[in-house]
């Protein structure tokens, strides 16, 4: 069947300026603004996270010394930093924020198909936040249950906050839920039937790759998510059994009886393990774009990298009960999730050797975005490699509920994708508000930070193996643990309070560059992708002016023999520029 | 098809090079409306809820200790003095069924740019699946009068209960949600709102595609739940 393109019927459209200021700036359909109202909300959370942890490394560098943290809110505070890091703060600002700035942008698309769902996206998305938040003011606190939370502990009385806590974050994911479906399917659909002329899906930039990917395991591993929150809500309010066993609590029997607590671990891994490569495939894409502008080189073996996300993102779905080791199952299952788990490693190496391989020889500019993403790849191979230790089942046995464990996931998917989202944050700043930073402020938040967090999380792999446990309020008199062990666990308070303080040089910069910063080039990296090529600097709302922009060549080519710049543009006619190296991606 | 866009002089690959070339071709990768390709997407992730739910339900339906309650006695309503199995249910999907085929007509009304025989056609649909949901009412009033919980049910297994109001219920809400945007969309086909965008009728046919799925998720809850 034979239908025009949506690009192709660019002239048909009418396109309305918005002229008010809340039709510009609050109820805006525009999807910069969105992604910009999505970003600074997550950040605002984020932030509140932040302070969480400080809080809980308080109390475990120096025990009894903080009259204010009780057991109770040390297991409020360790929840609600979980589940505002991954999925408020990662998840809505790659995909709400990067996703709906970079997708148009890049396509060459005006901008989302259906801008009307994406605004109604970023509204529900705080309505879900204000739950989220108003939850810690309610009677009983917030849930402290664990960003898994569990059955059956999750609503048993001696968890905080079972009364209203744990109703509000479910209900606050759900909601969560519903916002992500209208803004993902955005994006997807933005993503298959919105590129302009010539822009092949092999030509796009693995930013676009990778958020597209990751909001396609969003789509699919978020009703896994939603599905037990209902099932959990019912068993907290109609007192059905879907997860609750026959049990005693506290000597009285609560009445549940024949549910499967390993029931709700199977649904929330299922959403759980594609979460994790939600938030890291998004940095993956971005960071190959960072790394190939910064080195004004051509990513090495682009094809590669895109077949490399899509392989991640298949077998994310196959693996997730590598989180359930501990949990006990069939010998047979855990060497099959053992297996599909570490096949997973071998597109991840193949990412990392090309970034490698792409900065080999290359014209390196050690920016700020640039460091970034060096760091960036550190932390990741260093949280990789431990993730090889922890996929096998017998040495996820031992090591599963000690530090280790801490030690790995926030290297992965904690500090990496962080440090991606400031490396992309100083790379398309200039884009979004037409101003520059303050390069050597920018330079001291990276070096601060990236060496804060080793010093941070690097000791946190000996507490592991030498058996702290997670998740503990104290540890107590614990004879198999040396005193020194109590000496470590404050130096890296001390780190990681360091490091919290450290973001203030971030936050000064860009307020200072929205003030006082230089005006920006529209194009101040030299960077071939559509987005820089923009006719206004920042972009206007529907983004190109009269004409959709054309493609005629990928987004890496850097460096072409025979040109007279480093770079040429992804909209430079084929006879104004050589071909460059597009046809031999496959390098 | 839209014209493949490969101006750097590549001629056309063959094989497994040729299907990738194909599939990621420029401006779009379906030639079909964005609208419609959105459907899709979003049915694809609604399968994954209703596949959830499913599993759940079948996953404590093995875990429960207690006897599972037997559908066709439970479900069983007397006419005439005697007891048929599964009636209500059987007459339920006889109608579902029928609206999809009402809705398959309007789809074809639609494009014949029809708009009067396209609204008759989209209120009959849901009208049918109005009916639906209200028969659907009855089965619950039936069975709570009859002491059926989520929480308990005299039958069995607590879980019997818990995963029928949920899964009909969710279901249900579903038909409700279909019902309105049917009427939405059909008096918006009356009005000649589409004349005014380009009188395009693509849009009977993205909510028929909900309608269907709608209709073939109650198939496989029909199957799981009522003939298990």
């Amino acid at each position: 069947m034979s239908y025009v393109a949506y690009a192709d019927r660019d002239h048909e459209q009418e396109h309305h300026d918005p002229d008010t200021f809340i039709t510009k700036y609050i109820w805006s359909q525009d999807h910069k603004v969105i992604a910009i109202q999505y970003g600074l909300t997550a950040i605002f959370v984020g932030l509140i996270a932040l302070g969480l942890s400080a809080m809980m490394r308080l109390q475990l560098g120096f025990p009894d010394d903080f009259a204010f943290i009780n057991p109770e809110n040390y297991y409020q505070f360790i929840t609600m930093h979980g589940m505002i890091m991954v999925i408020y703060l990662l998840t809505a600002l790659f995909l709400g924020g990067f996703g709906n700035y970079l997708i148009p942008l890049m396509c060459g698309s005006r901008d989302m198909v259906f801008p009307f769902m994406n605004m109604l996206s970023y509204w529900v998305y705080l309505l879900s936040v204000i739950i989220l938040i108003a939850s810690f003011f309610v009677p009983g606190g917030s849930t402290g249950a664990g960003w898994t939370l569990y059955p059956p502990q999750a609503i048993s009385p001696g968890t905080p906050g079972i009364d209203l806590g744990i109703l509000m974050m479910l209900a606050s994911l759900a909601v969560f839920i519903v916002a992500f479906t209208m803004g993902g399917l955005n994006y997807v659909t933005t993503v298959l039937q919105a590129r302009c002329k010539g822009m092949t899906l092999m030509r796009l930039p693995l930013s676009v790759w990778g958020i597209f990917i990751a909001t396609i395991l969003g789509l699919l591993a978020f009703p896994a998510l939603l599905v037990s929150a209902i099932m959990m809500l019912f068993d907290k309010t109609l007192h059905t059994s879907f997860f609750m066993p026959a049990i005693s609590s506290m000597g009285i029997d609560p009445g549940y009886t024949g549910g499967s607590p390993i029931l709700f671990q199977h649904l929330f891994w299922f959403f759980g393990h594609p979460e994790v490569y939600i938030v890291a495939l998004p940095a993956f894409g971005i960071v190959s774009d960072l790394i190939s502008t910064h080195a004004r080189k051509n990513i090495f073996g682009y094809r590669m990298m895109v077949w490399a996300i899509i392989m991640i993102g298949g077998l994310s779905f196959i693996v997730w009960a590598h989180h359930m080791y501990v949990s006990g199952m069939n010998p047979y299952f855990g060497f099959f999730f053992a297996t599909t788990t570490l096949i997973i490693a071998v597109p991840t190496a193949i990412k990392v050797y090309n970034w490698v391989l792409t900065l080999w020889e290359g014209n390196i500019h050690l920016r700020v975005p640039m460091l970034f993403s060096i760091g960036f790849i550190f932390t990741f191979i260093h949280g990789g490699l431990t993730g090889l230790f922890l996929g096998n089942v017998t040495i996820d046995l031992p090591l599963s509920d000690t530090y280790f464990v801490v030690a790995h996931f926030h290297m992965v998917m904690g500090v990496s994708p962080v440090l991606v989202v400031f490396g992309a944050i100083y790379h398309w700043w200039p884009k979004i508000t037409g101003r520059m930073y303050n390069e050597t402020l920018g330079k001291w938040h990276f070096w601060m930070t990236f060496l804060g967090t080793y010093a941070i999380y690097l000791p946190m792999h000996y507490l592991g193996f030498a058996g702290v446990p997670r998740r503990y309020f104290a540890m107590g008199n614990t004879d198999f643990l040396p005193d020194s062990a109590q000496d470590l666990n404050a130096a890296i308070t001390m780190s990681a309070l360091f490091v919290a303080a450290t973001q203030i040089l971030f936050f000064v910069n860009m307020i200072w560059s929205l003030k006082k910063g230089p005006k920006s080039d529209p194009n101040p990296w030299d960077a071939t992708t559509l987005e820089w090529q923009t006719p206004d600097h920042p972009p206007k709302h529907g983004n190109w002016g009269h004409h959709l922009p054309e493609v005629h060549r990928w987004a890496y080519d850097y460096s072409v023999p025979g040109y007279k710049d480093d770079f040429i543009p992804q909209n430079v006619p084929a006879d104004a520029a050589p071909a460059g190296r597009e046809h031999d991606g496959d390098q | 098809m839209s014209e493949a866009v490969l101006d750097s002089g590549a001629t056309e690959a063959q094989g497994t090079q040729g299907l990738v070339d194909d599939w990621s071709r420029d401006k779009q990768v379906f030639g079909v409306p964005w609208g419609k390709a959105m459907m899709w997407i979003f049915l694809l992730s609604d399968t994954f809820i209703f596949s959830c739910f499913l599993v759940g339900y079948m996953m404590v339906r093995i875990s429960t200790t207690d006897p599972w309650p037997v559908p066709s006695e439970v479900f069983a309503l007397t006419l005439f003095g005697t007891s048929i199995p599964l009636v209500l249910i059987a007459i339920m999907t006889f109608i579902l069924i029928t609206s999809s085929g009402t809705m398959a007509l309007a789809v074809n009304m639609g494009y014949r740019k029809d708009r009067k025989k396209t609204f008759w056609l989209m209120v009959a649909t849901a009208a049918l699946g109005a009916s639906f949901v209200g028969m659907q009412a009855f089965e619950w009033t039936k069975l709570i009068s009859e002491g059926v919980r989520p929480w308990g049910n005299p039958f069995g297994a607590a879980q019997f209960g818990s995963s029928f109001f949920m899964i009909t219920g969710f279901h249900g809400l579903h038909v409700s949600a279909g019902v309105i945007y049917l009427l939405v969309i059909a008096f918006r086909v009356k009005n000649g709102f589409y004349e005014k965008h380009g009188g395009n009728y693509e849009i009977v046919e993205i909510t028929g595609l909900y309608w269907h799925f709608v209709d073939l998720v109650w198939v496989f809850i029909f199957a799981f739940f009522y003939l298990w």
